[in-house]
């Protein structure tokens, strides 16, 4: 076992002195690479974190949502229809939202006006999040005038900045009195955008919807595995797309790869072929070219997922969003919680490094059965 | 839904498999038939040089296979969440009708895979070859099964489709369930118990047996496998009940969810580990009693199959442990009385 | 008294079962007693190179027997060959084949990378060897300056790096002037005197002839003459 490791950390060594000493020759090869890599984990990662944001977001949203539907549309929920939901059993509590979109025109951003059944801010306070108040400039103690959609000007003052570990939730976020909310809005008293139910056994969570159904038969029911679900198939529907797309230039790269590797240099095929004359066997020589992709590789990929890395949680994705635009447009802009998991990693070796060594293999295969005695017959 | 990044990296390293262990056919027809290292004719030469390609590429490609089986298992657990009524691996593996059978093929390939791959790597030490020729064998038989399991493999992730609602574990692995999952549902956990502690008893010492002696790698391949199978049986029987503290929950799949703590990797990838080396125990044995090998080459067969019974015993009592640690730990009490 | 290396039957044939087939030899029964400088005396192609690579393990005979140390070697697959090889031979090039690029201290270590020793002993040694022919001080130099003397005996250190016992040069006067063929002839007495068996081929008198040598076989055609 000692000498096997001593052996390895020779042949490695003189892979390294001898890619050195092609410096040139392997520096295209590797730019390509860890390019490839960068934007197959910069795709990876930012879906990956868009999910995690959207877990974090539903992990506090209610299991079931019911809105109440006129002609179809969208319409108010009063509180006699929350009366008339009654008890259901599973369900441990239920409780009338208020809340709406308001457009920015100033800023062009679009905020969530949300006033909470309970601790609410006082009227006339707002409390904001940390996206509007840095869209606007806001610190606790500003006021702020927003000109409702009637034409009307309301002042409030801003009370408190919150924050939240996933910006998503946060950003856009400004709370208010529920009179405020109201008066905003121009709406009457007592009505709700929605009803959010919580109910904790996942079994019971249809049984809840289909009695929802039968009592207010003019509701639209939301379920919050609904969404979940469908956020998943969205994300690992484009990001797929994405990687499919990216398997192309997986492939144009692998080609690349072999044909570098097949063309070794009059120089190469002799060093290989007096290797082998003097006691490395093919073996040895395939060894020592598995360690040169193997470290061209490991260079290639950790600098290409190191960029994604800083590309995705310090520069926002600037270079795919565009791609995958659909989620920018939602929220206008976001630093998404730096995580990485181990599975995709897994999957970006299995997308780059595997085709890379397989697409070596062969040549240097070639190149190691150069026969040990045909530096005795050459005359160069 | 093939346009999963997970998928397409399963479908890509199944593919490769398949298709490698193909065009390495030939070449592993041309040794059965050809291969004699006495000579030194032109043919021969150009077995020997592919032969190093072709082990170094069917390594790489098995275990890489080897590893996507786990890849596999995981990503059907992870999948769930995209199917109504799946809760765990077994739901998306139903959503159509080439899960399971994908599954079995992909443990069957891996036992395979690990069966060769330590062929190739015995072989190599021995400078009479004893095994190429076996082991040329066993690529051949290989082909066929890398190609089905890659065939039901894609046929599964075409299949899959969000709107099917699929039936999960609760309908396949519970005392009413028809079928094989049923019937191992419905066990009495302490017969099960018993003969499942049993039964991984007496494989580790046979597997000690052979450590000993270097010899008897067959009885301990058939033991393993037996083993594995009760192994199995055991979990849906009686460890499942006592890892969830439900005595009706018996899935075998839900063990490997994060709510678990990944528990169930802890007691399959020993099970595995240790299976395949009785069994590559088993590949070996005609070759480590031989009377006509060189005694350095028999030597070193017996020398690989002390190491594959000492995993083999090693991985079994593991798994023995854990499932009596896992009994022991639980809040669940099926056997107060007894 | 048994020999170090025995050759029964030899035959080598190039683009074997091809139109172009040629036999490079034919026979060979051959035997290189142990400790003796042996050189093998034929004209240019009558197989002097074919018959070193076959005797160095470097390749295999199309049919007939080599023996190693009474061990037979000629069924081996490659990667035991080159165990062999490693363990018993060192060989000086007739180009020399140094590697370019790399100093004179690498190049003498190249055949010890693959034996698993570590990297600080096996340097130790190539120091020392090169200290031992007078190059200690070009030890750092890059091997496409040194001169061509320098460089064989450069060859000639990285030949016995694995410390062999059976020592084989391929015309190894052939680019060296009278008084480096003269210094080169010393060293293989050298080497006899540490006991080492020393194989040579050769059409240079100034070899064959050279009262340092124990035994002359002669090819012609590819197979051994009187
Ligand atoms: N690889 C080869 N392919 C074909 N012919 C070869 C090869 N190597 C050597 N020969 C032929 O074999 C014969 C013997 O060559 P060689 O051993 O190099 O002779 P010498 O070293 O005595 O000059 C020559 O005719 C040469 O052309
Ligand atoms: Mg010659």
């Amino acid at each position: 076992m000692r000498n096997w490791i001593s052996r390895q950390a020779l042949l490695a060594d003189y892979t390294l002195s001898a890619l050195a000493r092609r410096r040139g020759r392997n520096l295209a090869l590797f730019t390509v690479y860890a390019g490839i890599v960068f934007v197959l984990a910069s795709t990876m990662l930012f879906t990956h974190a868009l999910r995690r944001e959207a877990h974090a977001l539903l992990a506090h949203s209610p299991e079931v949502l019911v809105q109440n539907l006129k002609a179809g549309r969208h319409a108010y929920l009063t509180q006699g229809d929350l009366d008339r939901l009654g008890r259901l059993r599973g369900v441990s509590r239920i409780e009338g939202r208020r809340w709406g979109y308001f457009f920015d025109p100033v800023f062009g951003a679009t905020y969530t006006l949300m006033a909470p059944a309970s601790e609410s801010p006082g009227r006339g306070d707002l409390h904001v999040g940390d996206g509007v108040a840095r869209v606007r400039g806001l610190s606790t103690g500003d006021t702020l005038a927003l000109r409702s959609a009637a034409g009307e000007l309301h002042v409030f003052t801003v009370k408190k900045v919150f924050s939240s570990e996933s910006s998503l939730v946060a950003a856009d976020l400004v709370l208010m009195h529920p009179a405020d909310w109201e008066a905003f809005f121009q709406l009457p008293g007592g009505v709700f955008t929605d009803a959010a139910l919580s109910v904790v056994n996942p079994l019971e969570v249809r049984s809840v919807a289909r009695k929802i159904g039968e009592r207010l038969p003019e509701t639209r029911v939301i379920l919050r595995e609904e969404i979940l679900r469908t956020y998943e198939a969205l994300f690992d529907w484009r990001e797929g797309l994405l990687l499919a797309l990216a398997s192309l230039a997986v492939a144009a790269f692998a080609i690349l790869a072999w044909n570098q590797a097949s063309g070794l240099s009059a120089d190469e095929r002799r060093e290989i072929g007096i290797l082998k004359a003097i006691g490395w066997d093919t073996r040895d020589v395939l060894t020592m070219k598995l360690w040169e992709g193997g470290l061209i590789s490991g260079a290639a990929f950790s600098l290409g997922t190191l960029g994604a890395f800083v590309h995705v949680f310090h520069f926002e994705a600037a270079l795919i969003v565009p791609v995958l635009k659909g989620w920018s447009v939602l929220y206008p802009r976001f630093v998404l919680t730096p995580s990485v998991d181990a599975v995709s990693l897994l999957t970006l070796g299995l997308l780059t490094v595997f085709p890379f060594t397989l697409a070596t293999l062969v040549p240097a295969w070639r190149a190691a059965i150069t026969d040990p005695d045909e530096v005795m017959r050459g005359t160069t | 839904m093939i346009f999963q990044k997970s998928i397409l990296a399963l479908l890509f390293a199944s593919g490769v498999g398949a298709v490698g262990a193909l065009a390495a056919g030939p070449h592993a027809l041309a040794v059965w038939r050809h291969w004699d290292l006495e000579s030194g004719s032109a043919r021969q030469l150009r077995l020997e040089r592919r032969s190093t390609l072709v082990s170094t590429g069917m390594a790489l490609l098995l275990t890489v296979q080897s590893v996507a089986l786990l890849l596999f298992v995981f990503n059907a657990d992870r999948m769930a969440s995209q199917f109504v009524g799946a809760m765990c691996a077994v739901g998306t593996l139903r959503v159509d009708g080439f899960g399971f059978p994908a599954l079995l093929a992909q443990v069957a390939a891996f036992f395979g895979s690990s069966v060769w791959l330590t062929m190739n790597a015995v072989d190599g030490r021995c400078r009479d070859r004893p095994l190429t020729r076996a082991r040329s064998a066993l690529l051949l038989a290989l082909i066929p099964v890398l190609l089905l399991a890659f065939g039901l493999e894609l046929a599964f992730f075409l299949g899959l489709d969000a709107n099917v609602i699929t039936s999960c574990c609760g309908s396949l692995f519970s005392i009413q369930a028809p079928g094989v999952g049923g019937d191992l549902a419905a066990l009495p956990p302490g017969q099960a118990m018993t003969a499942t502690f049993l039964l991984l008893g007496g494989t580790a010492a046979v597997a000690a047996r052979t450590v000993h002696r270097g010899q008897g790698g067959l009885a301990l391949g058939v033991a393993g496998i037996l083993a594995f199978a009760v192994a199995l049986a055991g979990i849906v029987a009686f460890v499942s009940l006592y890892v969830y503290e439900d005595p009706h929950h018996h899935c075998p799949f839900c063990l490997l969810k994060p709510e678990y703590g990944y528990r169930g990797y802890a007691f399959y990838v020993p099970l595995l580990a240790a299976t395949s080396a009785a069994l590559a125990a088993a590949a070996l044995a005609p070759f480590a009693s031989a009377r006509e090998r060189g005694p350095a080459s028999a030597g070193r067969v017996r020398s690989a199959t002390r190491a594959l019974a000492g995993v083999a015993l090693g991985g079994f009592v593991l798994v023995l442990l854990l499932m009596a640690w896992q009994v022991a730990s639980s809040g669940l009490k099926l056997l107060a009385h007894g | 008294m048994s020999a170090l290396i025995e050759l029964s039957g030899v035959t080598k044939v190039f683009h074997e079962g091809r139109h172009n087939a040629l036999v490079a030899l034919e026979g060979i029964d051959l035997s290189i007693q142990e400790g003796r400088i042996t050189v093998l005396k034929g004209p240019s192609g009558s197989g002097k190179t074919t018959l070193l690579a076959i005797i160095a393990c470097l390749a295999r005979p199309t049919s007939g027997r080599v023996r190693v140390a009474g061990e037979v070697v000629s069924n081996l697959p490659e990667t035991f060959l080159a165990e062999v090889r490693r363990r018993t031979f060192g060989v000086v090039f007739q180009q020399f084949h140094l590697v370019a690029g790399l100093s004179a201290l690498t190049n003498v270590m190249l055949p010890a990378y693959t034996t698993g020793r570590p990297h600080a002993e096996i340097a130790r040694r190539a120091g020392a060897l090169l200290d031992r022919l007078g190059l200690a001080r070009l030890s750092g130099e890059r091997v496409e300056r040194l001169s061509g003397g320098e460089q064989q005996r450069v060859a000639i250190a990285r030949a016995l790096i694995n410390d062999p016992p059976v020592v084989l040069a391929d015309e190894p006067t052939a680019n060296l002037d009278s008084a480096l063929s003269a210094d080169f002839l010393g060293i293989l007495g050298g080497m006899r005197d540490e006991g080492r068996t020393v194989i040579l081929s050769s059409h240079d008198p100034r070899v064959c002839e050279a009262p340092l040598v124990d035994h002359v076989v002669r090819l012609l055609d590819g197979k051994l003459a009187a």
